[in-house]
């Protein structure tokens, strides 16, 4: 190879209110690939970056879950548009971090990035298949909608780097959620690099929030935190699900379990399971008045 | 402008009356007493298991008393961890040939159950008034057809299931173990028991210590129904029945209703098991009233939303956010209001307030609006004589109460109602939310266009606008943030109880 230039490598960095600081600790560790070879320094966050990261999901919440379905639709196919076109990117660092060669780090690539189309898809629908009326015995108008959960802590997957991290993320923000995720440990880089995606597909900064590190130490302040509505426990091992479990508890925090598909595969296409864990439904009721109930009719 | 002549200068009747003792009625009601006779109380009841009465491994027993008069109803046996145990263990038993019953036939039973209920809802409406101390009033008009009904509805769905929504063929969970509260004994088993059967899983209730009777009852029809041993099994006791059962390794489902506090404490307890959790807590409900809302109504609403089973219930509308300018307006006619209720004995077809549930309760609800007044907000309670005997507690409302004040923030499960204010939209849903809490809120004005912005800013499981209180076994019903989670009623009270 002629490579007389040297190339410049990147500094990672964390995605946290559409902005991308390092960890207020000033604390790194080092990445390396399945072979041990180093990759990049990742910020190692800290208990103050994942509170930092709540704040910004709260702020971005109101007017992320008020927006149209349409445009939440809309920003969620940016994101895949946007991927497509740093495909090479994402495939060089899937490949990586996770040792796959480079046809099966293709694979896992398009299907995150169609996973984001799947996902945008379903912004204006799953209020009509999980909504409805309800036809009570009584004159009331009656119609029951869900409704974003609120400030989701996401802990991704540890094995599957990126589609496994994108099927995560992407229910939890298509509904109208705000997300604080916790990337995966050993290989967060495909994560950090997400951040420079969504950065620039007019997704508002504070709705996804992106750390790197220890996921036992960011996730026990989030997941004890009084103003994180649910917690996804999909990369924490056995022990570590029960002790955030119980902390969620405090103020009955929304769990979403890990799944056995967690260690396997991401590839198949997914119910709509990870997207009403974190719905909530509201029932309004309304009086219909009485027209015609003297017996006449219309 | 001039200002308003003080109320002391104020010659007008209808201003004065309601700070004064009312003036003694013309005619008085002559008592209209439901009678006692349709209902016959055995005086001791054992553990419902595996399709038998029998008594606790330990032989231990407690008493239930009827709160508006203290009589002792009947001796209950109390289930130890081996009673719970062996609830399971049928529970287990019979899980396997119930949820492979097709689904019409599954069905057939819970319509069965809800004809029964239907047929006998007399009987077991004075029954629940006399160990709850709710008026009869709403036991025979609300809970029991609220009771038949939940039945009746999802009997329809056992069959239909592949059509819920959950896939093909969604399969059961396995036993549920539930825990329900004293406010609504039977409707409360209903909302529990009827989802729980209907998608062929079993279970093992526990009903409330302080209203064990008409689940003894229900466990009578279940035979009389001819369902098969071991799909219904009734554990009475405390809380450390409940805890044993919620704790228990085999059980797959764990639903219960009840205080925050004890489910926080549940959700720890199901931590790290595969158990799936439904929980419907507490609430500080937000009656907000604009100030276009058709007064009449709205006074109406909020007697219904704080008053209605001497307001323990977890969705009362407990905290009343009126406009600013017609607050006053609007204390007036609901102090004026007020003082028509009519407070006494349970099973009189004319009571609107009946007892507390418990001395336990009366205790709470007593020491929580004494800490109002000591904080500084003004009570209020229209003259109301107090029965002699039993557990009572007259209606009362605070006014200018902040929210910073406990009687604001804190679940009194009484009926105490804290009325605070405020100028702008917006300011409303701020108060409004300002909770822990997130189980129910009504809103109250003309315009509809508020209504829907105002219902969309709510968090809140339950929106009644220019209405309150109103249950029906298809539309769902739970919280948002520490109201708990999942939903009882509807389709969407099926998900609870299936594997999906």
């Amino acid at each position: 190879m002629s490579d007389a230039r040297l190339s410049v490598l990147k500094t990672y960095k964390l995605y946290v209110g559409g902005k991308f600081p390092r960890s207020e600790s000033g604390r790194v560790y080092e990445v390396t690939d399945s072979k041990q070879n180093w990759l990049a320094n990742a910020p190692l966050s800290s208990r103050k970056d994942a509170r930092d990261a709540v704040v910004a999901a709260r702020k971005a919440f109101g007017g992320w879950s008020g927006a149209t379905a349409y445009n939440r639709g809309q920003v969620l196919y940016r994101i895949a548009e946007m991927l497509e076109g740093r495909r090479d990117q994402y495939l060089a660092e899937v490949a990586d971090a996770e040792g796959l060669s480079k046809a099966k780090a293709a694979a896992q690539v398009d299907a995150a990035i169609d996973r984001w189309v799947w996902y945008a898809g379903w912004t204006d629908k799953i209020a009509q298949v999980v909504g409805g009326g309800n036809p009570v015995a009584g004159p009331f108008f009656n119609l029951s909608s869900p409704e974003p959960t609120g400030v989701v802590a996401v802990l991704a997957p540890q094995k599957s780097s990126f589609l496994g991290l994108v099927s995560v993320v992407a229910p939890v923000v298509a509904t109208g959620n705000t997300a604080v995720v916790i990337a995966s440990e050993r290989s967060p880089l495909p994560a950090l690099s997400l951040g420079e995606v969504l950065a620039t597909s007019d997704l508002p900064g504070g709705v996804v929030n992106i750390l790197s590190g220890r996921t036992a130490e960011i996730a026990a302040p989030l997941a004890a935190h009084q103003d994180v509505n649910a917690i996804d426990l999909a990369g924490a091992d056995e022990a570590l699900a029960k002790e955030l479990e119980i902390a969620a508890a405090d103020n009955l925090k929304r769990v979403l379990r890990p799944q056995p598909v967690d260690e396997a595969d991401w590839s198949a296409t997914p119910g709509t399971e990870r997207m009403t864990a974190f719905l909530e439904t509201k029932t309004v009721w309304h009086p219909t008045g009485a027209l015609g109930a003297s017996g006449s009719s219309y | 402008m001039a200002p308003a002549p003080a109320p002391a200068s104020t010659p007008d009747p209808a201003a004065t009356r309601a700070a004064t003792p009312a003036p003694a009625p013309a005619f008085d009601y002559a008592p209209a007493p439901e009678s006692r006779a349709v209902v016959d109380i055995a005086p001791s009841y054992g553990l419902f298991i595996d399709g038998e009465f029998t008594e606790a491994a330990d032989g231990k027993v407690f008493k239930t008393v009827s709160p508006s008069t203290e009589e002792v109803l009947s001796e209950v046996a109390e289930a130890g961890e081996a009673d719970v145990d062996r609830a399971v263990k049928a529970a287990r038993r019979a899980f396997e040939k119930w949820s492979a019953l097709p689904g019409a036939e599954r069905a057939k039973y819970l319509f069965r159950i809800a004809r029964i209920i239907q047929e006998r809802s007399r009987e077991l409406a004075v029954l629940e008034t006399l160990d709850n101390g709710k008026p009869i009033r709403e036991t025979r008009d609300a809970d029991l057809p609220l009771v038949a009904a939940h039945f009746f509805y999802y009997a329809g769905w056992a069959d239909k299931l592949d059509h819920a929504g959950y896939g093909p063929d969604p399969r059961p969970l396995g036993v549920a173990g539930q825990v329900i509260p004293w406010n609504f004994p039977l409707l409360m088993l209903a909302w529990k028991i009827a989802p729980a059967l209907a998608t062929g899983n079993t279970v093992v209730l526990k009903p409330a210590e302080t209203t064990p009777l008409s689940a003894l009852f229900f466990a009578d029809i279940c035979r009389r129904a001819g369902l098969p041993k071991g799909v219904v099994n009734i554990v009475t006791g405390d809380g450390r029945a409940g805890a044993a059962l919620t704790a228990h390794p085999d059980v797959n489902k764990v639903a219960f209703t009840g205080s925050t506090a004890v489910g926080k404490q549940i959700a720890r307890t199901v931590a790290g098991t595969r158990k799936k959790l439904t929980l419907e807590l507490g609430g500080k409900g937000a009656n907000i009233v604009f100030d276009d809302a058709p007064i009449d109504q709205a006074v109406e609403g909020i007697v219904n939303g704080i008053f209605f089973n001497q307001g323990q219930v977890c969705c009362a509308g407990s905290r009343l956010l009126v406009q600013e300018s017609v607050h006053d307006e609007l204390l007036d006619s609901l102090k004026r209001r007020l003082t028509t209720l009519r407070l006494g004995d349970p099973l009189d077809k004319n009571t609107d307030i009946g007892a507390i549930n418990s001395a336990e309760q009366l205790a709470r609800i007593t020491a929580l609006a004494d800490q109002g007044e000591a904080e500084g907000a003004e009570r209020w309670s229209p003259v109301c004589e107090l029965p002699e005997n039993g557990y009572w507690f007259a209606p009362t409302l605070f006014t200018n109460v902040t929210q910073a004040h406990t009687i604001a923030r804190d679940e009194i499960f009484g009926p105490v109602l804290s009325v605070l204010t405020f100028r702008t939209p917006d300011e409303a849903v701020a108060k409004a939310n300002n909770t822990p809490y997130g189980l129910s809120a009504g809103i109250w004005t003309e315009k509809g266009s508020r209504i829907l912005a105002v219902a969309n800013k709510l968090r809140a499981g339950v929106i009644w606008s220019n209405t309150f209180n109103k249950f029906d076994p298809t539309s769902p019903f739970g919280g948002y943030k520490e109201s708990g989670f999942g939903r009882e009623g509807g389709r969407h009270g099926l998900e609870a109880y299936l594997d999906v």
